[in-house]
C-alpha cells in the first residue's frame, strides 16, 4: 500500500493537497471551493487536558447550581438545567426532552469524559484503550452539544422574565458561560491531530 | 485552469470521522486507521436530504401555528405561539432580544429550507453555476445549524422556573415538539448533503474543454 499520511483530502470538494506545516492563526484553504483544510492547533495536550478538566469542574457546576432563580411576590423559585428538562418532559412533548437532554447535558459531558480519557493517555504519549472508539464518538457527537445555544437561551429566558418578575441569574449561569466557550475551543475538529501524533 | 487533482482520481477516499485519505486499491470498506464505514459519496445523499427537508418543511407549519407556551398569571390563561413572543417583546420596546429570537427561530429554519433547496435542485440539474459559492452556502448553512434550538431552550427554562401554582404557571406546549423537530430534520438534512456533488459533474466539464481544445 502506498504512503497517503501525507495527504489531506478537502471534505468540500474532494481536491487532494499535501499536508503544510502552519505557523500561528495560518489557515489553510482549498483552492477550489474555499473550505478549510487545515487549521493552526495552539493547544498542547497538557494544555487541552487541563481546559478539559476545568471544564468537567464547570459542568458539575453548571448542572448542580440553579441556572437562575425567580421571586414573585415574596415565594421564590430556581431551575437547574435538569429541572427544565423535566419541564419538557411533561405531556405529549416527552421527545423534546430527550433531544434537550442530550444537547445541553448529556453530549457535553460525554464529550469531557472521552476527552480526559483520550488526553490523559495522550500525556504519557500512549493510546488509550478504546482509543478509536472514543475519537469517533467525539466526532459524532460534536454537531449535537449545544451549550453555546443553551448559554444563549438562558440569557433570553432572563429577558424574558424580567418584565413580569425579579430574576436573579445564578452560578449555575455564570459556569455555563465559561464552559460553553470552553468546549468550542477544547471538543473542536484539532482534535483529529491526535491520529497523527499518537 | 490548474487545480489539485481529485481524491477519486488518484483512488483515495477521505475518512469522514478522522480525516485519513484512505488508499482504495484493495477496497477497503473501513477505514484502517479509525475503523469508520468509507464511502466515496455520502450514501443515497440526494433521496436522504430531500426526505429530512420535506419533513421539517411539514413540520414547520404546526411549529408555527401550535402554541408553544401557556402562561396563566393570576387567573388569566393566555397561549403564546412563536411568532406571538417576538412581537410581545416588540412592543415592550425589546427589539433587540425580538429580533434574537425571531432570526434564530424564524429567520434560520427558512433561510435553510431555501439553501438546501437551491443546493439540491442545482446538483440535480448538473448546474456549474457558483460552485464555489453554493460550497460556502452550504458551510454557511452547517454553521448556522442548530441556533434554532433556542427557542426550546428559553420554553424549557422558563417553564421550569414560573411554578407558583394558582399565582403564576407556565406550562410548554405541543408546538415546542413541532419546534424541536423542525430544527432537528434540518440538521439531519444538512447532514445527509454531500457538498461534494457540487463539484461533480465531469461530463459537462469534458464538453466544454473539447469545444475549447477545438
Amino acid at each position: 500500500m502506498t504512503r497517503t499520511d501525507h495527504l489531506i483530502i478537502c471534505e468540500h470538494c474532494d481536491c487532494v493537497y499535501e499536508k503544510v506545516a502552519l505557523a500561528k492563526h495560518q489557515t489553510a484553504l482549498c483552492t477550489r471551493c474555499g473550505g478549510v483544510l487545515q487549521r493552526y492547533n495552539g493547544l498542547s495536550v497538557e494544555q487541552r487536558l487541563a481546559l478539559s478538566l476545568t471544564a468537567a469542574v464547570l459542568w458539575i457546576f453548571a448542572n448542580f447550581y440553579p441556572v437562575m432563580s425567580i421571586s414573585l411576590k415574596g415565594l421564590q423559585n430556581s431551575a437547574t438545567l435538569w429541572d427544565s428538562v423535566r419541564a419538557l418532559s411533561q405531556g405529549p412533548i416527552t421527545f423534546m426532552a430527550m433531544v434537550a437532554a442530550i444537547a445541553m447535558i448529556i453530549a457535553p459531558i460525554i464529550q469531557l469524559l472521552l476527552l480526559v480519557w483520550v488526553l490523559s493517555y495522550a500525556l504519557a504519549a500512549r493510546r488509550s484503550p478504546a482509543f478509536r472508539l472514543c475519537m469517533r464518538w467525539l466526532e459524532t457527537l460534536r454537531p449535537w452539544s449545544m451549550l453555546e445555544v443553551c448559554l444563549l437561551g438562558a440569557l433570553v429566558s432572563v429577558f424574558k422574565l424580567a418584565g413580569l418578575l425579579d430574576v436573579l441569574p445564578g452560578i449555575g449561569l455564570f459556569a455555563l458561560s465559561v464552559l460553553s466557550l470552553l468546549l468550542i475551543r477544547i471538543a473542536g475538529r484539532d482534535v483529529r491531530d491526535l491520529w497523527d501524533t499518537l | 485552469m490548474n487545480t489539485a487533482p481529485e481524491a477519486r482520481d488518484l483512488n483515495l477516499c477521505l475518512c469522514h470521522s478522522c480525516g485519513n485519505a484512505c488508499d482504495m486499491t484493495d477496497h477497503p470498506h473501513e477505514c484502517e486507521r479509525c475503523g469508520a464505514p468509507l464511502h466515496a459519496r455520502k450514501a443515497n445523499s440526494l433521496t436522504r436530504t430531500w426526505a429530512y427537508l420535506l419533513a421539517s418543511m411539514v413540520f414547520y407549519i404546526p411549529a408555527n401555528l401550535l402554541p408553544v407556551m401557556n402562561t396563566s398569571m393570576l387567573g388569566s390563561d393566555s397561549e403564546s405561539t412563536i411568532i406571538g413572543g417576538v412581537l410581545e417583546f416588540w412592543e415592550h420596546g425589546a427589539w433587540d432580544i425580538a429580533l434574537i429570537i425571531f432570526i434564530a427561530s424564524i429567520a434560520v429554519p427558512g433561510i435553510k429550507f431555501v439553501a438546501l433547496s437551491l443546493l439540491l435542485i442545482t446538483v440535480q440539474r448538473g448546474s456549474l453555476w457558483a460552485r464555489k459559492e453554493r460550497s460556502k452556502l452550504y458551510r454557511f448553512v452547517e454553521l448556522i445549524g442548530y441556533w434554532s434550538m433556542l427557542d426550546v431552550i428559553v420554553v424549557a427554562l422558563v417553564a421550569a422556573l414560573v411554578k407558583f401554582q394558582a399565582l403564576g404557571d407556565i406550562e410548554p406546549r405541543q408546538g415546542i415538539l413541532f419546534f424541536g423537530l423542525v430544527v432537528v430534520f434540518t440538521m439531519l438534512s444538512a447532514m445527509s448533503f454531500d457538498p461534494r456533488l457540487i463539484w461533480e459533474n465531469r461530463k459537462s466539464e469534458e464538453v466544454m474543454d473539447g469545444v475549447a481544445s477545438r
